[in-house]
Order: C-alpha cells, then structure tokens, then sequence
C-alpha cells in the first residue's frame, strides 16, 4: 500500500497539470487535435489511478477541454469519485466538472444523490456551498424531489451565505420538482424579510421569476413587496421588484395607483440610471393598466417621456437603446405624448447603430399623423434607398406597409399617393417582402372604390413593365407584385385606358418564366380582359376588333396551354377552348360579348380573415353527432343475452368511435393516402407551386434566361410619389383657407349673436379632409358571429406546471418527502418555540386535521376570502374606479348587515386594518383624510357605534364563528403637525431583531413648497435608542431619505432600540427641513414626542389553545386584571378592537369569554382572558412580567374606556 | 435569468463557457462561434445590446457584452433581467477578477480557467445574480482559497517543481497583455452598494 502511494507521487511528477496542458496545447498550434487526443489518452490513464489527488488534476483538465469541445461524458463516474473526495480541492473540481458536464440524460447522476445530500449537511459551509451550486446546474426532478427537504432546511441556516445559496436554487428545484413550491413557499416569503441583504435579494430574485410566470398567484404578496421597494436601498432589488410590480399591475389596476407616487419619487431621487430605467418603464406598464384619461397621470407620462428624452439624447448608446425601447411602450397607449418627440426620434433613423436604428423604427409607427403621414414615409424612402443591408431595407419595407396601413389605413389621406409609393417599393431588389407589397395593392384597390381607376392605370404600367420584374428578380420574390398587378387590371378592367395594349402586356412570352401561381393569375385575368373588350367593341360595332382581339388569345394561350404548372395548364386549355368556340361564333356573326362577361359578373367583397371559424353553429346541429348508426365492430356482440350492455353504449355513441381500434383506424388512413396517391384526379393538399414545378419531369432542360435590365422603373405621364407631397401640401392650403373663410363668417355670425367660446384655430388631424371620398368597405362577416376567438395558453410551457394557488392551505399529502431515519418528531403545536408570522394559518395542527373535511373546507374557503380582503384593503387606500369588487364574507348576524353597507362605501376609506404585520400601514393622503371625515359624519347618521373596526381577520381561525366587515381604522396617530408639514407615526415591533422597534413617520407636505434637507433628531433615553448610520453621534440628525413636493406624503422608517420594554415612554424629537418656494428657502422646526406605548412592543402572534393551556398551567406567570363599565360595544368589535391596537390574537372564543394571546419583541408571553357582563367587560391577565401586565392593562382600559 | 455567460477574445477563442441551460456540446460551440461573429462585427461605440441570436432563441432574449482590451465577456439574458443592472454585473465580475489575479489579463483567464469559475460561481449561481457586492465575493473566494491551501492544493510541491523546470525551456511568456481600461464608462457602478 505504502508502495503504490510512493509509486503514485512519483507518478505525479510527470503529470500535467491544468497549467502545463494549457501550455502544451499553445505550443502545437499546428497539430493541436493530435496533442489533445494524446493528452486526453494520458488523462485516462491517471483516472485510472487510485490516488484521488491525480484523478482531480485529470478532471481539472478534462473541464478545460470541455470547454474547447471536446467530450467528457465518458469521464461522468470519474468526476463522481472527485465529487466525494472529502478535501474541499477536489470535491470543488468535481462539482466544477459535473456542473459544466452533468444533464438530465447523464445516467450515472443518480449516484449522487447520497452525496449531495452529504455535503449539503457538512459542518464546513463551503462544501456545503459547493455542493449547491454544482447542483444548481444539473438538478434533476429526481434529484429535486430526493433533495428538497434538505435544501429547504438548509433555507434557515445559520451563515447568510448558505441561506442565500440555499434560496436562490429553490427556484431551479420548483421547476423540477413543481409540488416543493407549496411546502417550501412560506419559508421562502420569510426570507423576503431576512437580515441578510444578500438572503433578501436571492429571495426577491426567485420570487420574482416565480411571479413572472405565474403572477396571479403572487398578487398577495405585493403589500410586502411595496414595504421592501419603500424601505430597501439596495438596487438590485428594487430593480427586481419594480420589474416585479410591473408584472403584476396589469392583474391590478388599483396596485398601479399605489405604485405611481413612489415611483415617481424614486424616480426623481435616484442617480442610477439602471434604477431610473425600470422605474420609468413599471410606471409605463401602470399606466397602461389604469384606464385612460386620468387627469393626475398626464403629469406622470410627462415625467417619462420626460426622462425617456434624456436618455436618448445621452451619447451613451446604451441608454439610447434603452430610451427608445422604453418609449415604444408608451407609445400603445398615449401617443400624443410621445409625438411631440419625433424630431429626436427621426434623428435617430440616421444614427450610425442598427440596433438603435431598428428602435427608433418601432416607434414611428406611432408617430404618424393624417398630417406627417406624408413627410415621415419620404423620409423612410430615402432611407430605403440608402441602406446598405437588405435586412435593414427589408425592415424598412415593412415598417412603411405597417404605419400606412394600420388601422385600416387611418391616417391616409390620398390613396393615390399610397398607391405610388408601394409602386415605388416594387424597385427595391432582392426584398423577400414582394407578397406584402401585393396584399397592399390587393387590399387598397378592393376596399377603396374610388381608388380603383388610378390602381388600375398604375398596375396596367407595372404590367408593362414586366420584362423587368420577371427576369432581374425572379429569384427574390418581388415578382410577387405581378399576382396583384394581373388580378387588379382583370377585375377592374372597365377602369382600363387600353385594354388592348394591357392584354398584350400579359400575353407576351416571357410571362411564362413567372412562378406558377402568378401565371394562373394572368391566365384567369386574361379572360376577364378579353371579355370586356369584347364587349366594348361589339358596343362600338367593330366585329373586325373583335375578331382581332380574339384571334390574339388564340395564338397566345398556347403557351400558357404548354406550361409545366398544373393550373396554368388547365386554366390554359380550359380558356383556349372557350375562346376557339367563341371565335367560331363570331365567324357566324353572333353576337357573343354578353355571354362572355355574364362568366365574370357579380362583385368580390372582402372576407374577414377570421369570418369562416366564426360562423355559429346552427342550433341542433351537432358537428360530432353520428349522421347513421355508427357499425359495431363484431357481430357477436349483437348478441340478445347482452341487451342490457348493448343499450348502455348506445346512450353514449359519441365515445365509441374513438374506442375503435387504432391501428385499424391508422391502417385505414394509410390505405387511403396511398390510394390518393395514385389517383391522378385527386388535388393533394397543396405541395408549393415552386416545388411542384421541380417534380415535374423534363423541365429542367427548359432554358430560363436571365435579362438584367438596369432601367429603373419609371411611370411616365403619371405623377410619382414626391410629387404628391407637394400636391397634397397645396390641397391643403386651400382647405385650410376655405375653411378659415367659412370660419371668419361663423365668427362674425357669432359676434352678431351671442358670444359663445371661441375655439382657437388649430389644425388637428380631423382638420385635414381626404383628397377623395374614400369609402372602406367593410369586410364581410356571417350573421352573429360569435365575439373574439381565445389564445389558448401553450400547454408546452414548463412554467404552467408552477401556476399553484399558494393561498390555499397545506395539504398532508402535499409535504415534502422526508428521509425516514433523519425524521424528527413533530411537536404537538409548530409554532410553539419558534414562533413564525407568516407561517401561522399554513399548517393546520394535528388536531385540526382531524376535523372532518366539511370543516376544513370551510375554513379555507374563510381563509380565501381573508386573503382577498387584506389585499382589497391594502390596495382600496385610494378611490376605486368602480365600486369595490371585494368580495364581501357572507354575513350571518343582523348587525353585520349594516356594517356591511358601510363597509362598502368605506372601503375607499380604509386606512389600514388589523393585520399589520402582513401588510404595511398605508400611508395617509390629504383626500383620504377629508374623505375620512365625511364618513365619520356619515356614521354618525347611521347612528353605528363610532370606531368599530374590522373583525380579526388572522386570529379568529381556531374561535369566532361569525365574520363583521367593520370600518376600518388607522394605526397611525398623530404625532405633530404645523402650517408646513404634518407628521404621523405607527410603531411595530420587529421580530427579527430583540428588542429593536420599527417607527414608521408619514411626512405629509401641507405647504406649496417643496420641503427639502429634512432631518430627524431624536435625543435618546437610557432605555431607547435610536439606531443611526455608522460613524454619527448621538446628536447629529438622521436625514429622511426623499423630498416632498407640495401636497405629496411619504414614509420613512426609523428603528430604535429599547432596553426594557416593561414601560412606556416617550421621546423628544424635532424635526428641522428647508421650505423652498418661489420667494426663497427657510428653515424650520417641528417638535413632536415619540410615544412608545407597551402594547407597541407586542406582535401579535397566533397559538394554539394546547399550547396557551400548556403556558397558563405552568404556573410561572403574574396576574392582574381590569374591569371597565359602560361598554355598549359587540363582543366581537370589542375583540377586533384588542387584536388592532394591542396586538393581540383570539385564542379560542366561546360565547362572551375570549381568550387571548400575544408575545412581547423580547418573548414575554401574555395572556388575556376577557369576559363581557350585561354592561361592562372584565379582562384577567397573565404574564411572565408584572409591571408590563400592569401597564398594558393599563393602556388597554384607555382603548376600552373610549368604547 | 441568465441563459449563458462567455467570454472569448479578439479571435474568438473561449476562455470561459458557461451556459445555464442544456445544450449539446455541438451546440454549444456553434453558439460561441455564432456569438462571436455578431459581436465582432460590432464598433466600440454603439450600444452593447444586440436582440436575437439565432440559437440562443427567442425574442425574450438578449445579449449584453462589454469588451475589454483582448476579451469580450457576454451575458445571454431573457427580460427578466435589468439591461443595465447586468452590464454593472459584468463590470463587477471583472473588477472581481481584476482583485483576484491583481491586475487581471487574458492569459490568467487562460490558464486559471477553473480560478475563474469559482469567481464567477459566486456571482452567478445557476443563472440566477447570487451576489452583487465586490467586497463580499473577494471575501468568500479568499475564504476559500485560505482553505485550499490548508489543504495542501492540487499542486503539491514536487508537480510544482516539475512545472518550474518545463517553464524554463518556454519563450518568455508575455505577461503585459493587460485587460485594459477598466474604467470604461458605468453608468452607475457606485450605486450597486
């Protein structure tokens, strides 16, 4: 043993390292591959080696050579060994390896799985570490299942830095593995809030790609989100929740409204412009949610075109980019604003960057106007004819068609203008677009009638000038064109100046050298041509012209007769015939042009593209009914003996058929294609005309032969589109002067009679009439068709798997797999030790599980309804649009039915609710305030007991069988206010840090200044302190993180530390800012006294009634109690009134005895038992403290009295 | 989501490959070279986002490259992720490197190219930003470095010997190709705390 070491290291000395091979592999520049495979050869052999240092230095180079492309899979089981090395140097080049190299099909990574699970649970975080992140990149849904209550575990590790790790691949194992993410997500929301900022921010992060797909689910969470966006100062987050919120908005107008003033302050304050991008663009995404026409929001879009305008000039192309990108966005929906940019816009049409150059395209799809139509599409032409890539050319193309023809050709003015310019585009060579210029002139000479005669001159021009299209382009599909130009000149040949010369333009010769499907266009065309000559000239009494004419198809068609296209072929034949016996006719003298035009009458109306799947189905017409008895498949099994089964299938004949065997059926099918096949009559489901032409034997010996002709298309005798800009320009003039007559004449009419507003003269768009009637006709579609069809949702997406409802509560058979022998054994009651907010109503106890179903379902439909009406309430803090649609909990006493009434009108109203931990005070606005008060008023006639609350909504889970919708009320109180500034306070204990309390101020700006440079100077006590940044002293000011413009509010957070948390006390502060108006700045003060009351140190904490008898016997607790008399106030709104402003939560409630528990931030338990008599209310207490029983009692006899 | 990170020099030789979804190797050297071709042709001066490769699909995605001195370092992301907060990224792993090699350049990348990985699996964890702060992934890199060599390294002493005697017989290897100016213009590096 000893030997082969030695004989191992001896070895090794001669190995390659990474290095060395690097170095060999740059030396044989010129056999490299040679050197490689000998490496790779030598590699294999010290894989061979029982030395686990020698095996590491071969993965180590087998990595590098992955990365060169070479394969390493053979090497999988080598990399396993290297993984389960126990020093960290090796196992870091196996992960490295297995992550660069491992995927779902490697068949060995089961062998892993114990390993991982080794490492994940090893004292040294960075083989834990390690082992995450290898597996981060090659987690299968095995691995995931295996996995994920270890990883999860690891969710609460002690180091930040394996949380963060821990966290972040969650998100790759609820791909994997979709039934983790229920188990898993109240853990992973608690980490939302984590110490941590590198937890937070992982958290955040895969939340946020969780929300992206699925964000309905996620809507519940946008209370702490919009806590974490106010309060975080890191920027990756608030990037990621900005882009979070963006998403979610469109689900939630009424987020949107709560989101716009933040933003927007953030907006002005932050200096990144990565922050200031996203900010911009979620409040684009908001106001796209919120309806139109808010009057309020105009400022907002101003503010980001504003910006958007910023970054576009900026010389970073960076932000350029993103500039333009962000305002298209805008562009959907408030065009106005951003059309007053086009200059900037156009500008950017030049810019030397193609990506920016695309951009700035986008946008001018919106810019146009009836007015600048004109102008921005001679533009893009010289654009056309500069670019140098036909990419770029051909985008070009297409953004011309699509900003003239969106919404059916809105902003066109003269079609005739139109008309040119798309004969213009027919010049562009090697375009692939030549289909979208013909469906152009197709559509514009179809729908536009009066158009028609110029089409037809223009196309009968093109035609003409075939030779050069048919020869130059045949390859790049410009040639398309002709399909549209033959069929326009066809159909609407009555338009045609000379018919004759135009039937000879599509009878020459080299017309045979198009693609088929355009030949069966001439052909068919050819004819609708000839009988209108026919017709014309029969009128005229020219017999010897008609014979002419006639004599023409006869000598012409034959070429088309010979064509190697099946439908030019038959159409041809068809037509010759036709015209022979025509021509026989006219020999005899018969008249025959009637007849022949009768062929071709009638007019084509446009269909609607989706016309044919919206017809509705007859009623009693049953599409997947059986039109005869369907033919059983045996005869035995007609059978009398089996009547009774027999009659049972009959009732359902709809499923028999698809019972029938498959293989027969796929038989069948194949049977019948072969069949097909062979019959020549049978038209086969469209093989393209191209390819078809190829399959035809003997044609590739037909000469094609290529013209280039470089004369450039011209009209002659017909204006070109230039040309029109100018016309129209002098059209317009004249309108606007007689219009201005007309106008001076009104006017002076007016003036005569009574004065009403005079409307300044402005030249909108409806200014500008049409240059001719242009009547669009409407496309055709069936009788009632049936509203728009749905996009059904891909049912591929790997990501509808995670579309769960994480609202509903945990399932038994929803837990995570747990590895039997390192099971622990569950407490009676989860949150006794530990208790965790969010988890609280997730996990029913055992005890509850037990209940039967009925109830269980009760209560989460209850639970449901809850979620939704926290969410309503966080988010009605301003005034809905429409009336509430909050789902209002069924009422099941009289007196709820009045709250209820009022609860609805109120809801606008609600200031914030008993729930605060779950979600953050709202912040208080001067109309919410004004509109406050009118409903105290309101109330008052109502003659409803003043101050009732909202029921508690979380605690009542285990007791309070009934549910009140009462007003709800704020938490914050006022803590001072003068002519500039008001200020009010909420305090909330905080769990994550002992005895540190959040105070969170509203700053609400009541002057028309801007209030800037505000700070906060807190003199601290012995027992409170307040936390300040890192390096100032105790009498420097803490600075309030924003400014406030005039009438706007916001908030800032402050935490202070408290020693004992046995008493109240109150701090003195001041707060000291800079009032700066138009006349100049001031400096003021504001006092206020801080009032730190005992019931701010408790958090409500839920328990269970095992758990709080458990406490209440143990004995070591103080009692005291209260009673207060006079009490008219429910039992219920009385409770609801403890929970809300002293943090309490009902423990268990049997008819007017309640108890009652909460949890103080440094882990006093106190309990409450609270009796209601005929008139008064008796309330007993427990606690592990007396003098905080005493004065929590105390606090609480003032809230009771007031009732 | 971070689809894919590269990083290949002028040439367009690979010096870091790491994709974060599954490719076949094939596949994988297509889309380098395919990657390479779309950015090279690409001045200095014009923005560093580009829409559509080819491979890496769909419109959802985006690349965003920064180029330095001989290397382009890019970053295949779909809409999920800030445009501007990944190019900071990218300056951020490349200050990190520059700490981590003291005065980074190409040839460290080339022969460090498992160092490099561990850095970057500090930054990016399975495609997904895991840490932003310089100072806090130099300090778990050097954490782990402490450790390796507590361990004794890969490299023992006597392999270590043997390189020091193959390097004499090697043209002087340059060591002055520096990664260049890494000051190129960040909108807002500071602000990423």
């Amino acid at each position: 043993m000893a030997l082969k070491m030695v004989k191992g290291s001896i070895d090794r000395m001669f190995d390659k390292n990474l290095q060395d091979l690097v170095r060999g592999i740059r030396n044989h520049k010129e056999d490299e591959a040679k050197y490689i495979s000998q490496c790779i050869d030598e590699i294999k052999q010290e894989l061979k080696q029982d030395n686990i240092a020698v095996k590491a230095n071969a993965v180590c180079k087998l990595t590098y050579l992955q990365m060169l492309g070479y394969d390493i899979s053979w090497a999988a089981f080598n990399i396993i060994e290297v993984m389960s090395a126990s020093k960290f140097t090796f196992k870091r080049i196996g992960y490295l390896a297995a992550s660069q190299s491992f995927h779902e099909g490697t068949d060995v990574i089961m062998l892993t799985t114990n390993q991982i699970r080794k490492d994940l649970s090893s004292p040294s975080q960075y083989d834990t570490g390690v082992a995450l992140t290898g597996l981060s990149c090659f987690v299968t849904p095995d691995l995931a299942r295996d996995l994920a209550n270890d990883i999860m575990t690891l969710m609460s590790h002690t180091k930040p830095y394996i949380r963060k790790k821990a966290v972040l691949i969650m998100y790759k194992v609820f791909l994997k593995y979709p039934e983790s993410l229920r188990p898993a997500f109240p853990r992973l929301k608690e980490k939302l809030e984590d110490p941590d900022p590198g937890v937070q921010s992982a958290a955040v992060n895969v939340i946020c790609e969780l929300a992206r797909r699925n964000p309905k689910n996620y809507l519940s969470l946008a209370p702490l989100f919009f806590k974490l966006m106010t309060s975080s100062t890191n920027n990756w987050v608030l990037i990621k929740i900005i882009k979070l919120f963006g998403a979610l908005t469109p689900l939630e107008p009424r987020l949107g409204k709560k989101l716009i003033e933040p933003l927007t302050n953030l907006i002005h304050s932050t200096s990144a412009m990565s922050l200031l991008y996203e900010c911009v663009n979620t409040v684009i995404a908001v106001l796209i949610s919120l309806s139109s026409g808010m009057p309020n929001h105009s400022a907002s879009i101003q503010l980001c075109v504003q910006k958007l305008r910023i970054l576009i000039e900026d010389s970073d192309q960076n932000l350029k980019y993103l500039g333009l990108l962000a305002m298209s966005k805008i562009l959907k929906t408030h065009p106005k604003s951003v059309q007053s940019h086009k200059d900037l816009i156009l500008q950017c049409l030049d810019d030397k960057d193609e990506s920016i150059r695309l951009r700035a395209l986008d946008l001018l799809y919106g810019m146009v106007s009836k007015k600048n139509l004109m102008e921005i599409v001679k533009k893009l032409m010289t654009h056309v004819d500069k670019a140098e890539g036909t990419t770029y050319r051909d985008e070009l193309l297409t953004k011309i068609i699509d900003i003239c023809s969106q919404s059916n050709y809105q902003y066109i003015t003269n079609f005739e203008w139109y008309i040119s310019i798309l004969v213009e585009l027919t010049r562009l060579e090697g375009t692939r677009h030549g289909h979208l210029i013909a469906a152009q002139m197709l559509d514009v000479a179809i729908r536009v009638k009066a158009i028609r005669k110029f089409a037809v001159s223009q196309m009968s021009a093109l035609l003409d000038s075939a030779h050069l299209l048919a020869s130059s382009t045949q390859r790049n599909g410009i040639c398309e064109v002709l399909y549209a130009a033959a069929w326009i000149c066809g159909e609407f040949s009555e338009h045609l100046q000379e018919p004759h010369h135009t039937l000879e333009a599509m009878l020459r010769p080299r017309v045979t050298t198009l693609p088929g499907h355009i030949q069966a266009v001439y052909v068919q065309n050819v004819v609708k041509l000839y009988a209108s000559i026919l017709q014309q000239k029969e009128q005229a009494g020219e017999a010897e012209g008609a014979q002419a004419v006639t004599q023409l198809m006869v000598d012409r068609l034959p070429q088309f007769v010979q064509s190697a296209d099946l439908e030019v072929q038959e159409r041809a034949s068809c037509i010759l015939q036709l015209v022979k016996h025509i021509q026989k006719l006219q020999a005899k003298d018969v008249p025959v042009a009637e007849e022949v035009s009768a062929l071709f009458a009638g007019e084509l109306n446009p269909v609607a593209p989706k016309a044919q799947k919206k017809v509705p189905v007859p009623e009693g017409l049953d599409l997947d009914a059986w039109i005869n008895e369907p033919l059983s498949d045996s005869e035995s099994e007609d059978e009398r003996p089996r009547a009774v089964f027999h009659e049972e299938e009959q009732r359902r004949p709809k499923h028999r058929p698809s019972e029938a065997d498959e293989e027969e059926l796929a038989r069948r099918r194949e049977a019948r294609k072969q069949e097909q096949a062979n019959n020549p009559f049978y038209i086969k489901s469209s093989p393209s005309p191209q390819k078809r032409y190829q399959d035809t034997p003997g044609v590739e010996h037909i000469p094609v032969v290529q013209i280039d002709l470089s004369v450039p298309l011209k009209v002659p005798g017909l204006p070109m589109s230039d040309q029109y800009v100018k016309l129209e320009e002098e059209r317009r003039h004249r309108q606007k002067l007689e219009k201005d007559k007309r106008r001076k004449k009104r006017k002076e009419k007016e003036k005569k009679g009574k004065r009403r507003h005079s409307s300044l003269p402005t030249e909108s768009d409806e200014d500008i009439a049409p240059a001719q009637q242009v009547d669009i006709v409407t496309e055709e579609m069936p009788e009632n068709a049936l509203p728009s069809d749905e996009d059904d949702k891909d049912p591929n997406d790997p990501y509808r798997a995670l579309d769960i409802d994480l609202d509903k509560p945990l399932a038994d058979s929803e837990k995570l797999p747990i590895q039997k022998h390192r099971n622990t054994e569950t407490s009676k009651s989860p949150e006794k030790d530990v208790p965790m907010v969010e988890k609280k109503s997730k996990k029913p106890k055992k005890k509850e599980k037990k209940h039967k179903e009925k109830e269980r379902d009760k209560e989460k439909k209850k639970e449901k309804e809850k979620k939704a009406e926290d969410l309503d309430f966080w988010l009605s803090t301003t005034p809905p649009p429409a009336p509430a649609p909050a789902p209002a909990p069924v009422p099941s006493t009289d007196e709820c039915e009045d709250a209820k009434t009022e609860a609805q009108g109120e809801e606008d109203d609600a200031e914030g609710q008993d729930q605060d931990k779950k979600s953050p005070k709202p912040k208080k606005k001067k109309h919410r305030k004004e509109k406050e008060e009118r409903t105290k008023g309101k109330k008052k006639s109502k003659k409803q007991p003043p101050g009732s609350e909202e029921a508690a909504g979380e605690p009542v889970q285990n007791g309070a069988p009934e549910e009140e919708q009462l007003p709800p009320e704020s938490s914050y109180s006022l803590l001072a206010e003068n002519s500039y500034v008001k200020m009010t306070c909420d305090i909330r204990g905080s769990l994550q840090e002992d005895s540190q309390v959040t105070v969170a101020i509203v700053l609400e700006n009541r002057s028309s200044s801007i209030l800037k440079g505000m700070e906060l100077s807190v003199l601290d006590s012995l027992n409170a302190r307040m936390a300040r940044p890192q390096g100032s002293s105790v009498h420097d000011g803490v600075p309030v993180p924003f400014q406030l413009p005039p009438g706007v509010s916001n908030e800032a957070q402050y935490v202070f530390t408290i020693q004992s948390i046995v008493m109240a006390q109150k701090l003195k502060g001041t707060l000291s800012f800079i009032a700066k108006n138009d006349e100049g700045a001031t400096h003021e003060k504001l006092d206020f006294r801080l009032h730190f009351s005992c019931s701010s140190y408790l958090i409500t904490t839920p328990c269970y009634s095992d758990a709080f008898a458990k406490l209440l016997e143990s004995g070591d607790l103080s009692m005291s109690s209260i009673k207060v008399d006079g009490i008219r106030m429910s039992f219920q709104n009385l409770l609801a009134k403890i929970c809300f402003h002293h943090h309490f939560s009902v423990v268990e409630r049997v008819d007017s005895c309640a108890s009652m528990y909460s949890r103080s931030i440094q882990g006093h338990h106190v309990c409450l038992l609270v009796k209601k008599g005929e008139n008064s209310v008796s309330v007993d207490g427990k606690c592990s403290d007396s003098t905080l029983l005493s004065n929590l009692l105390e606090e609480m006899k003032a809230t009771l009295a007031k009732c | 989501m971070i689809q894919a990170i590269l990083v290949f020099n002028n040439h367009g030789k690979p010096r870091l490959v790491r994709f974060y979804q599954r490719f076949v190797k094939e596949i994988q050297q297509q889309i380098v070279r395919e990657t390479f071709h779309l950015v090279l042709k690409r001045d200095d001066n014009i923005c560093n986002f580009l829409e559509g490769g080819s491979l890496i699909g769909g419109s959802d995605y985006k690349l965003i490259y920064r180029h330095y001195a001989t290397l382009y370092f890019v970053f295949c992301v779909d809409s999920s992720e800030s445009e501007l907060g990944i190019l900071d990224l990218i300056q951020v792993f490349v200050e990190t490197l520059d700490k981590c090699f003291e005065n980074v350049c190409e040839l460290d990348l080339i022969f460090h190219m498992d160092k490099v990985h561990y850095i970057l699996q500090e930054v990016v964890m399975g495609g997904m930003v895991l840490e932003t702060n310089m100072n806090e992934i130099v300090a778990q890199i050097e954490a782990q470095n402490r450790l390796e060599k507590s361990e004794g390294g890969l490299s023992a002493a006597p392999a270590r010997a043997v390189s020091a005697v193959k390097n004499i017989n090697l043209p002087e290897i340059p060591r002055n190709i520096n990664i260049g100016d890494l000051n190129i213009k960040v909108p807002n590096l500071s602000q990423f705390v």
